[in-house]
């Protein structure tokens, strides 16, 4: 689901979308007309061609408008019965004997920190690796890199999951103690669950799954920089380092900014592998610890869809599932807004 | 130049899109098909299908003696079954929709009544079938044996006992060194008959401090949830002074130790001989061949292992059309067989006692 409009953005990305049919090309050159003059007449592979665009655009708008509008239609009877905030609770009773409660506070907290720190990590080293790609080892050894990285896309989020767990959480768990040990005094590393299933494990790992994203987007803004701006910096004596700043980076910043917001998109929806990483708490509240469990709105609906077994549960949980569509498509949004300033 | 690069945006989209695909379906273990074919039973495999619904808990056991049938009887007919959960199967068996049902707990009055219509005027049966025991599993450097009750549980999985040497647990293992170590609970974050199944043991054995209902929902105070049995053993194995509770096939794979039961008369180890005595001690509560059963999770008979989970299988004694009859009798006819039965062994089941296997397939010689 995360993916889907992230092939939407990333063509609103490409500047010479935006040029369009328009007779010049995106270095202000004029083309001659007489290469363009098949596009008034029109044939019938033309009108077909339109009309199978057309359908396919209102196909997707109306796949989304019907997730959506099912997500409702599922949660609404549900969230009228809910007995306390449903903004504010941390609670989670949706068994049939009782009165329904249930609040996404504590969700939305781990949803957005697990997304947080995973961007926070997996930003730097994808416009890291994207600038050495494009800048200092551009062509073969670069698209070879580029190809190892994207490799890291094909790994199903299973794996790493199960990777995380077994592997990554227990190699790590040293380094955690003693991360605790000197910053525990600050709230955000206090003491959370014994296991090293915490936010921070999760983070990891849903950093490296949005890697690939935010890296091939980078390495696409960045290898567009303008050789005139890169000569210019370079032919007023800039270092290899001052050019990147001076004339890579304002360039491809907004696409950076897009690349990111797309591979958060990922990570807030992102389900199995949290699953099976974070470990759930069942203490009262929310703790703010990044050594904390708790639970995703993907994982907590993952978890539990098999015990789906009256329409008042489902309800709360599709709920949820509401507020992730809401979040995910906000942040989408936002990634187009960024996305278009940077074509004008 | 534009085209190559949009390619190379569409190959990672696709990519992650084909691993979110790949995620989506969770796995699950198909127990392979025993080697012991019905050894000593006389099957009449005839053809045709059947359909099953019900209870979750029984999904692996279900599926190894489907594969040990087919097995048996080169596939001559086609048995499914749908895990949705014991509330759906009983359901769906009432209203029609399945040939038998699956259920963690027996028809109550209500249900025996509507299962009358559906039955065509004949009563439905209620069928022990399958036996799932609970371990609860520790992991403590240098104690192999350890004794524990349903109150020092109840006491450890509220967050009142959370060291292994409290003097509580230490009066039931004299004589052996428990260290300091914090004990780091582990349950199941996802809603399982198995967490029903011990909050009922619990309630039981220590009502006084396990004051919530059973429920599929863990109600304990404190430690980290898991999801499903593989993530508690997981846990449990990863973590000194871990505890935790799961199914026995996930206890032994996983080479956890599996704490012994003192409910009074003695420490019991957990094996199909102790679930056995468990299971003599309950009561039949059912009328005639009806074999509803009342557990009794307290009960203080020697040598009896009453952490256990019984699934019955529901079937119309008469009035389903007599082709599927055929196949239901003989499908629960290899079920309740000894070299069926034996075969659920492998997926974390106890074979019924011998006593109770009789009276079972007694009943199921009487389905017309």
């Amino acid at each position: 689901m995360a993916d889907e409009p992230g092939a939407n953005v990333a063509t609103t990305t490409d500047p010479e979308a935006a040029v369009g049919p328009s007779a010049s090309l995106s270095n202000g050159k004029p083309v001659s007309t007489s290469n363009l003059h098949f596009a008034n007449v029109k044939h019938g592979g033309d009108r077909s061609f339109r009309a199978g665009a057309i359908a396919a655009a209102v196909i997707v708008v109306l796949l989304v408008a019907f997730v959506g509008v099912f997500l409702a239609v599922i949660a609404t009877p549900s969230l009228r019965r809910d007995t306390v905030n449903f903004f504010t609770s941390t609670q989670w009773n949706v068994g049939a004997d009782a009165p329904l409660q249930f609040g996404i506070a504590g969700l939305l907290w781990t949803t957005a920190l697990t997304s947080v720190v995973a961007m926070l990590l997996a930003v730097p080293v994808a416009v890291g690796t994207a600038l050495l790609v494009t800048q200092y080892v551009p062509g073969r050894i670069g698209s070879l890199i580029g190809f190892v990285i994207d490799l890291l896309a094909a790994v199903p989020s299973i794996i790493f999951g199960l990777w995380g767990l077994k592997l990554l959480g227990p190699f790590l768990g040293p380094f955690y103690a003693w991360l605790q040990h000197v910053l525990g005094w600050i709230p955000l590393f206090s003491k959370g669950v014994e296991s090293t299933g915490n936010v921070l494990t999760a983070s990891i790992v849903l950093a490296i799954m949005i890697l690939p994203i935010v890296s091939a987007m980078s390495r696409d803004v960045f290898s567009q920089t303008p050789r005139d701006h890169i000569e210019a910096a370079l032919a007023l004596g800039a270092t290899k380092w001052e050019m990147i700043r001076t004339a890579v980076l304002p360039y491809g910043q907004s696409g950076v900014i897009a690349a990111s917001m797309l591979g958060l998109g990922r990570a807030l929806g992102e389900t199995i592998a949290v699953m099976i990483i974070l470990s759930q708490t069942n203490t009262p509240g929310i703790n703010i610890s990044i050594f904390a469990g708790g639970e995703t709105f993907a994982s907590k609906i993952a978890n539990n869809a098999q015990e789906f077994d009256s329409p008042a549960k489902t309800g709360a949980y599709i709920a949820a599932g509401l507020v992730l569509f809401v979040v995910t498509f906000a942040v989408n949004a936002i990634a187009r807004v960024v996305a278009d300033r940077r074509v004008r | 130049m534009s085209i190559t690069r949009l390619s190379k945006i569409a190959a990672v989209a696709a990519l992650s899109a084909l691993s979110l695909a790949a995620c989506s379906s969770s796995s699950t273990t198909t127990g392979t098909a025993p080697s012991s074919a019905a050894a000593g039973t006389s099957l009449a495999c005839p053809s045709g299908s059947i359909t099953g619904e019900g209870s979750t808990a029984q999904t692996n056991a279900i599926q190894q003696i489907i594969a040990g049938y087919n097995d048996a009887c080169g596939n001559k007919a086609k048995i499914e079954y749908n895990a949705t959960g014991s509330g759906a199967g009983v359901k769906n068996f009432n209203a029609g929709l399945v040939d038998f049902g699956g259920s963690d707990s027996a028809l109550s009055d209500a249900e025996h009544a509507t299962a009358m219509t559906r039955c065509k005027n004949n009563e439905a049966w209620d069928l022990p079938m399958v036996v799932g025991p609970v371990a609860f599993s520790y992991n403590l450097k240098g104690v192999s044996k350890l004794v524990l009750n349903g109150e020092v549980m109840a006491k450890i999985f509220m967050g009142q006992i959370t060291t292994w040497n409290d003097p509580a647990i230490a009066a039931l293992n004299s004589g052996v060194t428990l260290p300091s170590t914090a004990i780091s609970v582990f349950y199941r974050s996802d809603d399982s008959g198995t967490t029903d199944n011990v909050s009922k043991y619990l309630k039981a054995n220590a009502g006084d401090v396990w004051t919530a209902d059973h429920s599929k929902t863990w109600k304990g105070k404190g430690g980290e949830g898991k999801n499903g049995s593989s993530g508690v053993a997981q846990a449990v194995a990863a973590t000194d002074g871990g505890f935790g509770y799961l199914e026995w096939s996930f206890a032994t794979d996983n080479k956890l130790g599996i704490a012994q039961l003192d409910a009074g008369s003695g420490a019991v180890t957990l094996n199909a001989d102790s679930v056995g005595k468990a299971l003599e001690a309950a009561k039949i509560t059912g009328t005639g061949n009806d074999l509803t059963m009342s557990l009794d999770y307290a009960t203080k008979a020697a040598g009896a292992y009453p952490a256990i989970l019984v699934t019955y299988e529901i079937v119309c004694s008469a009035g389903l059309d007599s082709a599927k009859t055929a196949i239901v009798k003989d499908f629960l006819t290899y079920f309740a067989s000894t070299a069926g039965q034996n075969s659920l062994s492998d997926v974390g089941s106890a074979p019924l006692p011998a006593s109770l296997l009789a009276k079972v397939n007694t009943s199921i010689q009487a389905i017309k």
